[in-house]
């Protein structure tokens, strides 16, 4: 009977444990609610914002600069339109970000840092001088140069983050790697003649990829927060584009007279990222091997 | 161990400089694509066919790229880092002109972020689980999360649209610019304004300075508090640690010198990390609080396709950042000799 016991708990997978931790943790839990909350948002927003049009940009001059009200409770902006609904409409915007911008970043960054970790040696260092520059230069800096070149938009600023972003995801995939190619499943893989390659595709990879999710994970909100800020200088979003950091920066001068207008986009941008880096906190603590045995008790 | 500690620099300086001439190289190439041509906007959009090839040849965009490389190259080393294509002033006389109002604004931030990130860290490590501590940890997050534009504006609305204690915006209020106007000798307005006894402009820059510096302070306040916390909670662990406390020694230096000056040295690095993002977080804040700094000066000469100015801004970035980056690996391997292994 106790066997059985003992072999029912060992069967609970690394991912039902993670998420029993996290159910016990308010904090982390909190941050999981909200970003679930914006995916829904995200997904739904034409039906969810109560004037889908005008948060798609469509002006409605007589109702500019409306205070919030029971019709528009994040008020008006300058064109008259409905904030709640722009904001609703920008976590579309927003979502896609920091999908596109992670997905791309790790798939530039992680085979390199596989290669760098399974080979080693010259093509190692190579990859890895690589990233040392990438990684001793302020990467914003880096993403409005090559946006000041590939010109203004939402589609280059995601690249220009992305081209800045692969080398952390480089680094994490390298020391997985570098553990990995020790295995004996790796030995043996190698002992009967299979190619670098598959074990690369078929063992070291899926091993790895745990790991370079939950950092992805952790890193959208600075995605979020990144590409809003491009967008509020100018480089990101174009208008009539409902992106919050754009929002945030037309309503700027309007801060003193109409406080709503960049407020809520703000605070928007303010609550997506509060919650990925509650629940990336929460994740890190949970995966620490030094707090881990809090996790199986 | 000296000469561990030499080694140590040596190796760091020599990455250092390839990493350098890497961003050079990298950011001249890409500069260079840009398809609008250098000599039309250094002349302007009236110039005639003459004056524009006068200016080709003014700039030497005649020569092969990469004599034109190596030619930057050289004045990168001997102090000519190019003309700018609007104003048609040497660049590195421009970038340090607008230098000290940006330091400005980043040290104060970043001396905010220590005095407030380091003892909020330590207090939530050490009473770990607390009221105190959930402060802690949440001041930790809403730190790296909330966008300093967007934080800017509130403190605008509360303390200048509210409250009428602070100014909007610029570096010096009109009527003191006119009556006790700050004579520039560092660039620094604080410190000019003092050492010529001029704390009429003395206060009045520093009022000015207050809500930009608290602005960019939040995401450094972010990272130290949550580094500084999760450092000592592992240092507090140590069996060192229980064995001071089984002597008898008071708690608060347990705390202070047995456990913080361990737990300091990671703090460290993230100052480094923090002011690298000073230098670009002060492109957003500058915007908003109409401060003449770097910049502001980055942002026009990217809206005006002034490649000049943006190469200089970034190799000037660069080195500020590898710097000071260089300078806290050197005193964290001097602290730490652990450090100079890895």
């Amino acid at each position: 009977m106790q066997l059985k016991a003992a072999q029912r708990i060992r069967r609970r997978s690394e991912v039902q444990l993670i998420g029993a931790s996290i159910r016990r943790d308010a904090l982390t839990m909190a941050g999981f609610a909200i970003i679930l909350l914006f995916v829904f948002v995200a997904i739904f927003a034409p039906f969810l914002a109560p004037y889908p049009n005008e948060g798609a940009g469509e002006p409605n001059p007589p109702n500019k600069f409306l205070p919030p009200s029971y019709a528009h409770p994040f008020g008006t902006d300058y064109l008259g339109r409905d904030v709640l609904s722009r904001v609703i409409l920008g976590s579309q915007v927003s979502l896609v970000v920091a999908v596109v911008v992670i997905a791309l970043a790790i798939l530039i960054g992680t085979p390199l840092g596989a290669v760098a970790g399974y080979f080693g040696g010259k093509v190692d260092e190579v990859i890895m001088r690589v990233t040392d520059v990438f990684l001793s230069f302020p990467s914003l800096l880096l993403a409005i140069i090559l946006l000041a070149t590939l010109g203004p938009g939402l589609t280059n600023a995601m690249i220009s983050l992305s081209l800045t972003w692969w080398p952390w995801y480089t680094r994490l995939m390298r020391a997985q790697a570098l553990s990995l190619r020790e295995r004996a499943y790796v030995d043996a893989a190698k002992v009967i003649g299979v190619s670098n390659l598959w074990i690369l595709l078929r063992h070291v990879l899926p091993n790895a990829i745990t790991p370079v999710l939950v950092q992805g994970t952790m890193d959208m909100s600075s995605a979020i927060l990144a590409e809003a800020g491009l967008s509020f200088i100018g480089l990101g979003a174009q208008a009539p584009s409902p992106e919050w950091g754009l929002m945030v920066s037309t309503g700027r001068i309007y801060i003193l007279n109409f406080w709503w207008f960049p407020t809520f986009p703000g605070l928007a941008i303010f609550a997506v990222a509060v919650a990925f880096n509650l629940l990336g906190d929460g994740l890190r603590e949970i995966l620490d091997p030094k707090t881990r045995r809090f996790v199986q008790q | 161990m000296q000469s561990g500690l030499a080694k140590y620099a040596a190796r760091r300086l020599v990455l250092a400089l390839f990493v350098l001439l890497a961003v050079v190289t990298f950011t001249f190439i890409v500069a260079r694509v840009v398809p609008s041509d250098p000599a039309e906007l250094y002349v302007g959009p009236k110039a005639t066919a003459a004056q524009r090839e006068r200016a080709q040849l003014e700039l030497g965009l005649n020569r092969p790229l990469y004599v034109q490389y190596f030619d930057y190259l050289r004045g990168l080393l001997t102090g000519n880092w190019g003309i700018s294509l609007k104003g048609h002033t040497s660049v590195l006389r421009d970038i340090l002109t607008y230098l000290p109002a940006t330091l400005e604004i980043i040290i104060l931030a970043n001396v905010i972020a220590v005095l407030v990130g380091i003892p909020l860290g330590v207090y939530s490590a050490v009473k770990k689980g607390s009221l105190l501590d959930q402060g802690g940890r949440l001041t930790a997050i809403a730190g790296v999360s909330i966008p300093s534009f967007w934080f800017a504006l509130l403190l605008q609305l509360l303390f200048f649209g509210t409250l009428h204690i602070l100014p909007l915006e610029g570096r010096l209020s009109v009527i003191v610019a006119i009556y006790y106007p700050v004579k520039t000798i560092t660039g620094f307005y604080t410190l000019d304004s003092l050492l010529t006894l001029n704390f009429v402009g003395f206060v009045d820059s520093l009022r000015h300075l207050i809500l930009p510096a608290i602005a960019l302070a939040t995401y450094p306040i972010g990272l130290i508090t949550r580094m500084t916390r999760s450092m000592m909670i592992e240092v507090l662990r140590e069996n060192y640690i229980r064995f001071a406390r089984a002597n008898g020694i008071i708690e608060r230096v347990i705390i202070f010198k047995h456990a913080l000056k361990n737990a300091i040295v990671p703090t460290l690095t993230v100052l480094g990390l923090s002011f690298a993002y000073s230098i670009t977080g002060a492109v957003l804040i500058e915007i908003i609080f109409g401060w003449p700094g770097l910049g502001t000066y980055t942002l026009n000469a990217i809206i005006e396709a002034d490649y000049p100015a943006i190469l200089g801004v970034t190799i000037f970035g660069t080195i500020f950042y590898i710097v000071i980056n260089l300078t806290l690996d050197i005193a964290q391997s001097y602290i730490d000799p652990r450090v100079r292994l890895t």
